[in-house]
């Protein structure tokens, strides 16, 4: 059995579990490769978990630390319609013009109570959408308990074996369609009317306000995708492994990691840093075990705080 | 010739791609009243932000009173004398008015003393001599525009400055609060301060002026007295378009 | 100094000598079981007021601190034999030093990223201890409690007795950073930074300063955990339910003045005794999320603001004590 599936099972151990790894470091170019291989794949996930935080928080500039939260509400909506019998990725794309809404309604009701009126609007909206990640995940635990939970379908469960190397196909699978989402929004953002009017809102909203365009209208729309989107990432996290209801919290670390390390405002900048993470995670659990996992993503976090927090290519 | 005050020597500033100041030479001399005018997005608030210490310069230095103050942070600054007003007014809104002008009384004129009562009468002293003593414990996001244009200059002189810089202090008001606002400016000009004036409203700047310098697109294009620099055709294309 | 500053300093003596007396008194012994939790949270929550409220950045990671405090005081219990004064002020100590580190690292950003980095600090702590065996690693640590000091029949009368002088400790330096020229700093840097630097204020000291009292005092906190629950492990002691709670005490009570969070940190923990036992701990957390929310949207002033609105319901253009 290889390497890459025991990595795989040990990256989404939730935090808090005690299986400390004693083995001694194995150092090997074959370990190291799939390590890589794994990060690539891993990595391309983790850009499209973080992608929704890199428009809301990235461009639109609204501290959205509830969006975790919102993944892993997206990932156990996907499992309820999974108990039904719908395939999860199926289940994941119903679930986006749902959630679409959901990301409407709450940006309009952060822009009534907070944005508007100005006034201490900082401490007050992290402190709400802290209480809303909350409220979600106190709500998860209550629905459907805090055990973990995951989806069956056919391609998960099965391997390819490229050489002497077993990637499971559910990662290649959420690989594929993570790109295609990531490629889907950038398109969207730099070639359709609406999606150049929500990077002109991130830039200069006064500009746009005198070219007629109405900003309010523009970022509830930008949030709304933001949101819808997450809901497919939710289907693809809990197609790769179980969840439960605190794992929002370490995807607090590597979505903000992501957006961080990208830079505020590139979308294109989430690939690469989606990748820089998984990359790193994947090797520090190779050669330290998978206790070590959730600090990788935390730490890179406040590097880049500490040395370039404009990220890679931040505006 | 009075001696100079604030030098500012080939300072220049980028943002990205975008240069917004360019190699910037100005000496104001102790005690002088001085105009810097130009079209928006010249460079004349970036200019103002370099001085006061709210951004750093890239390229060039800035000596106040003898001392190279490119490398200090604003409220450094501010403590060696150098205050601003802002373009669009920042009251400190969870405080009333008088309680505005205990900061920059406590945290500049002040320091290790702290006296309360003397404090206060201080700095009512200072709302009175705007004409905002009526208005000293109202709270600050409760001011028209023009009583917060005069809490800004009230706080910047709270601090007991040498230099004080109004960024459009006038915009918006009527008239007769411009004559207000400017009686209120020579006034401090008689006691001993250095004014520069930042001002679109052409009329209040050449009239207060003894000095003039037109910023555009970050370089300066022209410097002088009042009635030089209205009649050069340089400004006249930078403001109008050619 | 004005009138009012003595009469507090009555009342805090008057609430010390209080505290003891009950501590001696023969009242039950689940009394001080729940109140030294009460008063925990008086600790935090007036801890968290003092960056969020008056500086306004959020901590997230109250819970870290917290924590650390509590993994300080049994190393050196452990190792040292160290008596409990001193445990805590090694707690002070070192999450005071971790209050700097982290604002040192993120202040000169915008606030959120502040926010961001103390989830990281919980969570990279919380590796941490989970990693290192001699403080128990993952499975936790056991401790066996000295015998308590002379006045004081049981170990956590003792412990009621400390946490209340350190509420009252952390009120009184909650107050005197309020009222003093440092609270003014602080509340013209989070009206309008720039504003205030220009103005003469030290931004990043202050901002400083107040990170680093407020995580030592969350550390001091900390401290007395191990041997309240004579038990350490890193799960619990590093859980975000503390976090919460200190945050949400602080604007639900109100986060304008000393009192607030003193309100809100007994209404939560009183609340969280009651419903964590009659229905859930989980039932707890979502109350707690729910009331947050609602206060921040609909009450941000907490129950001090409602209480000055019931009060003077139509005072125009009073500026706020």
């Amino acid at each position: 059995m290889g390497e890459a599936a025991r990595l795989a099972r040990a990256v989404f151990l939730p935090l808090g579990t005690t299986e400390t790894d004693d083995r001694p470091m194995i150092f090997s170019m074959q370990l190291l490769f799939e390590a890589v291989v794994f990060g690539i794949l891993l990595g391309c996930f983790y850009a499209a978990v973080s992608i929704g935080l890199s428009l809301a928080f990235g461009l639109l500039d609204v501290p959205h630390v509830a969006h975790p939260a919102v993944l892993v509400l997206g990932a156990y909506c996907t499992y309820l319609l999974g108990s039904y019998g719908w395939d999860p990725i199926i289940a994941g794309l119903a679930l986006m013009p749902l959630f679409f809404l959901f990301g409407v309604a709450m940006y309009r009701f952060y822009y009534e109570t907070f944005e508007k009126r100005g006034t201490d609007a900082g401490v007050r909206g992290l402190a709400f959408f802290f209480g809303i990640a909350f409220i979600i995940e106190v709500g998860l635990i209550l629905a459907f308990g805090v055990d973990q939970r995951l989806v069956e379908a056919d391609y998960i469960g099965k391997s390819f074996t490229f050489g002497e190397m077993r990637v499971p196909l559910r990662m290649l699978l959420a690989f594929g369609i993570a790109l295609a989402l990531a490629a889907a929004l950038t398109l969207y953002l730099s070639k359709t009317f609406t999606g150049r009017a929500i990077k002109a809102v991130a830039q200069d909203e006064g500009a746009l306000r005198l070219m007629g365009a109405d900003p309010v209208r523009i970022k509830q729309w930008a949030f709304g995708i933001a949101t819808g989107v997450t809901a497919l990432a939710g289907a693809l996290l809990i197609i790769i492994g179980p969840v439960e209801p605190m794992t929002d919290r370490i995807y607090i670390g590597r979505t903000f990691c992501v957006v961080v390390l990208a830079g505020l405002g590139s979308m294109t900048g989430t690939l690469a840093a989606g990748l820089i993470l998984g990359i790193s995670e994947s090797i520090v659990l190779m050669h330290f075990g998978a206790s070590w996992a959730p600090a990788v993503a935390f730490g890179l976090l406040l590097v880049v705080l500490g040395i370039r927090p404009q990220g890679l290519f931040g505006r | 010739m009075s001696e100079t005050l604030l030098r500012v020597a080939q300072v220049s500033k980028h943002f990205g791609g975008f240069s917004a100041l360019s190699e910037v030479s100005i000496d104001i001399a102790q005690g002088e009243r001085f105009g810097l005018i130009g079209p928006n997005g010249s460079g004349k608030t970036t200019l103002i932000n370099c001085i006061s210490g709210s951004l750093r310069n890239e390229g060039g230095t800035i000596v106040f009173d003898g001392h190279d103050i490119s490398g200090l942070p604003a409220y450094r600054r501010t403590r060696l004398g150098i205050a601003r007003s802002f373009q669009i007014p920042r009251p400190f809104s969870s405080m009333s008015v008088l309680e505005n002008l205990l900061v920059p009384l406590e945290y500049v004129v002040h320091r290790g003393l702290r006296l309360g009562a003397d404090i206060r009468a201080e700095a009512m002293q200072i709302l009175q001599s705007m004409g905002l003593a009526d208005k000293a414990d109202t709270a600050s996001n409760r001011l028209t525009q023009v009583e917060l244009r005069k809490l800004e200059l009230a706080r910047a002189m709270a601090a007991r400055p040498r230099l004080l810089i109004s960024d459009e202090a006038m915009a918006g008001l009527s008239s007769t609060e411009v004559e207000e606002v400017l009686a209120i400016l020579r006034k401090l000009n008689d006691s001993g301060i250095t004014i520069i004036m930042i001002e679109h409203i052409m009329k209040a700047v050449m009239g207060f002026s003894q000095r003039v310098i037109c910023l555009d697109a970050g370089r300066i294009i022209c410097e002088g007295t009042p009635e030089s620099i209205v009649k050069n055709p340089e400004v006249q294309k930078a403001y109008l378009g050619a | 100094m004005r009138r009012g500053v003595l009469r507090f300093e009555i009342c805090a003596a008057a609430a010390v000598v209080l505290a003891g007396i009950i501590s001696l008194s023969g009242a039950n012994e689940y009394f001080f079981y729940a109140g030294y939790v009460v008063l925990q949270f008086v600790v935090l929550a007036t801890a968290w007021n003092i960056l969020g409220g008056y500086a306004g950045y959020v901590n997230f990671g109250t819970a870290a601190f917290f924590g650390i405090g509590a993994y300080t005081g049994v190393l050196l219990f452990k190792s040292l034999d160290a008596p409990l004064l001193v445990q805590m002020a090694a707690a002070a100590a070192v999450t005071g030093m971790l209050g700097f580190g982290t604002g040192l690292l993120t202040l000169r950003l915008r606030g959120i990223f502040y926010s961001i980095a103390t989830v990281a600090v919980i969570f990279i702590a919380e590796t941490l201890m989970m990693n290192w065996r001699y403080v128990g690693g993952a499975t936790g640590l056991q401790l066996l409690r000295p015998s308590p000091m002379v006045p004081f029949e049981t170990y956590t009368r003792m412990l009621f007795f400390v946490m209340a002088v350190l509420a009252v400790t952390a009120v009184s330096i909650a107050r005197y950073i309020e009222i003093s020229w440092i609270g003014r700093g602080l509340r013209a840097l989070r009206d309008t930074e720039e504003a205030a630097e220009c103005s003469g204020v030290p931004t990043l000291r202050l901002k400083l300063l107040a990170c680093t009292v407020s995580g030592a005092l969350m550390g001091l906190a900390g401290a007395p955990l191990p041997m309240y629950q004579s038990f350490l492990e890193p799960a619990s002691s590093f859980s975000l339910n503390y976090s919460v709670v200190a945050l949400a005490a602080a604007i639900i009570g109100g986060t304008a003045n000393w009192l607030g969070p003193v309100l809100g940190a007994i209404l939560l923990a009183s609340m969280q005794q009651i419903v964590t036992v009659t229905i859930s701990s989980e039932m707890n957390v979502l109350v707690v999320g729910v009331m947050l929310v609602v206060f921040v949207v609909a009450a941000p002033d907490g129950i001090l603001g409602l209480i000055r609105k019931l009060r003077r319901p139509r005072a125009a253009g009073r500026s706020p004590p």
